[in-house]
């Protein structure tokens, strides 16, 4: 189970603005192992985010190689992309990217629905299975907005288990959350790793990092540091020892 | 990817936005009603007039005599007198293309019956007049053999004469009246015909049999008319060529010398007037199918708007899985349907609409097959069309830039 999932080789991004040549990435070398829990950090236009496009298939490198689940993905043309990433890849946005006025099974059947091989009644199977997982299987048939934050970032998990994906591709997943939902969210992404999900996670925020098993830090398009986490966190724990959210005292507070 | 996905996701959004999708719809539906409706209308009056011009008589071929010639002064057709009964005898014998045929002498005179008088027309002919003229007898009989050859003083009346002369739903049968002073019994009224469409009243005519007219009334050697019915409508102008060859043999015509007679049929009249019609139906349905293009831009508009303002969803898609090709077909689907819908409903209110104007205007009208299927493929072709560019517009957005859209 050490088996390098994801393998990148002197990626290269280049970005041409007019005249100017943005460099976003100057030579990235990572290799990602089977049901590791990676956290990416960096401070903004450190380049973390333009990697998680190379690393979810949805832009290609200027130079470089990717190698995802031992696929050489810049072989691919669009549409080929556009496949695998509906088979290898599960996305949680930092916005949750729900589809609105859509009820949280049918989104969570999406990636299913471009997949010719599954029918309409193992779609709706295992979506339910992945809602499930992530405890809102009584919240089937609501919409987005009538979801709190929290929930609606579970959906998208759910989205993002339910074609039983290679990795787990989160960016900035608890930025639009509080403290207790991210750590609920936080929750998931642990238990999944412990059943053997590997992840990869952006996040500028340090504490919500050091739930990963493994911490690359970027600058300038480049990876400054690459720590395995000595005291990691547990999400279930830390939820436990957190105050019992009291609004009067919150409002006295304040 | 399922074809029936892609088909319920696009019917879907188009259900999200019910008002919108009338609305777009409404240009279709409008543009495909008023194609229909204007066609109908345009066929309607066509066959309108080729009625009206067939109720001058079926299939039939009009010979007057030449024009005059005196001292290089020429008069119009008919100003001669060059056309005799044995003409009209011989193209019976000689033209095979030609079924029935009739001289025709026609004169005015006063008509009194008692204390009434009235001026009309009174026209010579044989019953071969009847069936060429397309004439129906109301009440009473045709001339009998007899009548014809004897120059016995009967007569048929128009409605309009019967009217003035006997008082409205009177039967005039067997009555006697006064034509010139002298006594004619009516054996016969014709059915009413109204006005022709150059506005003469048709029923305002009195026929008596040809020799009675053209030796009692007129004292005349020459004849107004020779009026002959062709075998069919397609040999009309055979029949025509046909009657001018004989003519030009009895008149003892050498080669140069111009007719002295003018053929006229019917063919070219019904032509003439079809292709007034024709042109205007045509000018009717381009203005109409100016609408639909107008419905289609409508179509176009509001796809880019809904590509816009689906972008993060159209990125989503592509995230987890949806090729260009799966994006562009949701929206064609969605462009094409309202297209499809737009047809049918702008059919059911074409048809509706032509059923109005025939029912209120009294105007005839006839929905033709073909209006049916140009509208509904028109409409089709501008769903595709128009919707080609948003829904390519949409399939090759960058699935980062689309997610990041706000």
């Amino acid at each position: 189970m050490s088996e390098a999932i994801i393998s990148v080789q002197d990626l290269v991004k280049t970005y041409h603005m007019g005249a100017v040549n943005v460099h976003a990435l100057r030579g990235i070398t990572l290799a990602v192992k089977q049901g590791e829990y990676l956290a990416i950090m960096g401070a903004s236009g450190s380049g973390k985010t333009t990697f998680m496009n190379l690393l979810g298939c949805l832009d290609r490198p200027t130079s470089g190689n990717y190698f995802l689940d031992g696929v050489n993905v810049n072989t691919y043309n669009k549409n080929q992309l556009a496949e695998f990433r509906g088979k290898k890849i599960g996305f949680v946005f930092q916005s949750f990217n729900l589809l609105a006025r859509t009820s949280a099974l049918e989104n969570v059947e999406l990636p299913l629905f471009y997949n010719p091989a599954v029918g309409s009644k193992e779609r709706k199977e295992r979506a339910m299975h992945a809602l499930e997982s992530v405890g809102l299987a009584d919240r089937q048939s609501s919409l987005p907005n009538q979801l709190s934050g929290g929930q609606q970032q579970r959906v998208a998990i759910a989205r993002a288990l339910v074609n039983e994906p290679v990795v787990i591709m989160a960016d900035e997943p608890t930025g639009n959350l509080d403290t207790r939902t991210s750590y609920e969210i936080m929750d998931i992404f642990q238990s999944l790793n412990e059943k053997g999900s590997t992840i990869v996670m952006v996040t500028h925020e340090n504490d919500i990092a050091q739930f990963a098993t493994r911490n690359v830090i970027f600058r300038d398009g480049r990876i400054i540091a690459d720590n395995q986490i000595q005291k990691r966190r547990n999400a279930a724990l830390e939820l436990k020892n957190l105050p019992v959210l009291d609004l009067d005292n919150e409002i006295e507070e304040s | 990817m399922r074809i029936s996905n892609l088909l319920k996701v696009a019917l879907r959004s188009l259900n999200r936005n019910k008002m919108r999708t009338f609305l777009t719809m409404l240009g279709i539906i409008i543009g495909v009603a008023s194609v229909i409706a204007m066609l109908a209308i345009g066929q309607g009056s066509k066959q309108n007039v080729q009625a009206s011009v067939a109720s001058l008589g079926i299939n039939s071929i009009m010979v007057f005599p030449g024009s005059s010639n005196q001292g290089g002064v020429r008069g119009g057709a008919g100003t001669t007198a060059t056309l005799k009964v044995d003409d009209a005898l011989a193209i019976a014998e000689r033209c095979d293309l030609v079924d029935h045929v009739s001289p025709v002498v026609q004169t005015r005179a006063q008509v009194i019956y008692g204390a009434q008088n009235w001026n009309t027309t009174i026209v010579g002919g044989n019953n071969d007049y009847f069936y060429i003229r397309n004439l129906n007898i109301e009440t009473g009989n045709t001339f009998t053999e007899a009548d014809l050859r004897a120059a016995s003083k009967v007569c048929v009346l128009g409605q309009t004469v019967v009217t003035n002369l006997f008082g409205a739903g009177a039967n005039p049968i067997g009555r006697t009246i006064r034509i010139n002073q002298i006594p004619f019994e009516v054996v016969g009224t014709l059915s009413p015909k109204g006005q022709n469409t150059f506005g003469r009243d048709e029923d305002d005519i009195i026929i008596a049999p040809f020799n009675t007219v053209y030796k009692r009334l007129m004292n005349s050697t020459y004849i107004n008319m020779i009026l002959v019915s062709a075998i069919s409508q397609n040999s009309m102008d055979a029949a025509t060529a046909q009657i001018g060859q004989v003519l030009r043999q009895t008149h003892k015509l050498g080669p140069g010398t111009p007719d002295d007679f003018t053929i006229r049929n019917q063919a070219e009249l019904s032509n003439i007037f079809g292709s007034v019609t024709k042109e205007m139906t045509i000018l009717l349905a381009a203005i109409a199918s100016i609408s639909i293009v107008v419905g289609g831009i409508g179509i176009m508009n509001i796809m880019l708007v809904s590509v816009t303002e689906r972008t993060r969803e159209i990125g989503i898609r592509m995230a987890v899985g949806a090729k260009g090709s799966h994006v562009m077909t949701q929206f064609m689907i969605e462009a094409i349907f309202i297209g499809i819908l737009g047809g049918i409903l702008g059919i059911v209110l074409g048809v509706l609409v032509s059923m109005l104007v025939a029912h209120f205007a009294g105007w005839p009208i006839s929905i033709t097959l073909f209006s049916i299927l140009l509208s509904s493929i028109f409409s089709v072709v501008v769903g595709v069309f128009f919707g080609w560019y948003p829904a390519r517009k949409a399939a090759n957005l960058d699935p980062i830039d689309a997610l990041r859209y706000e």
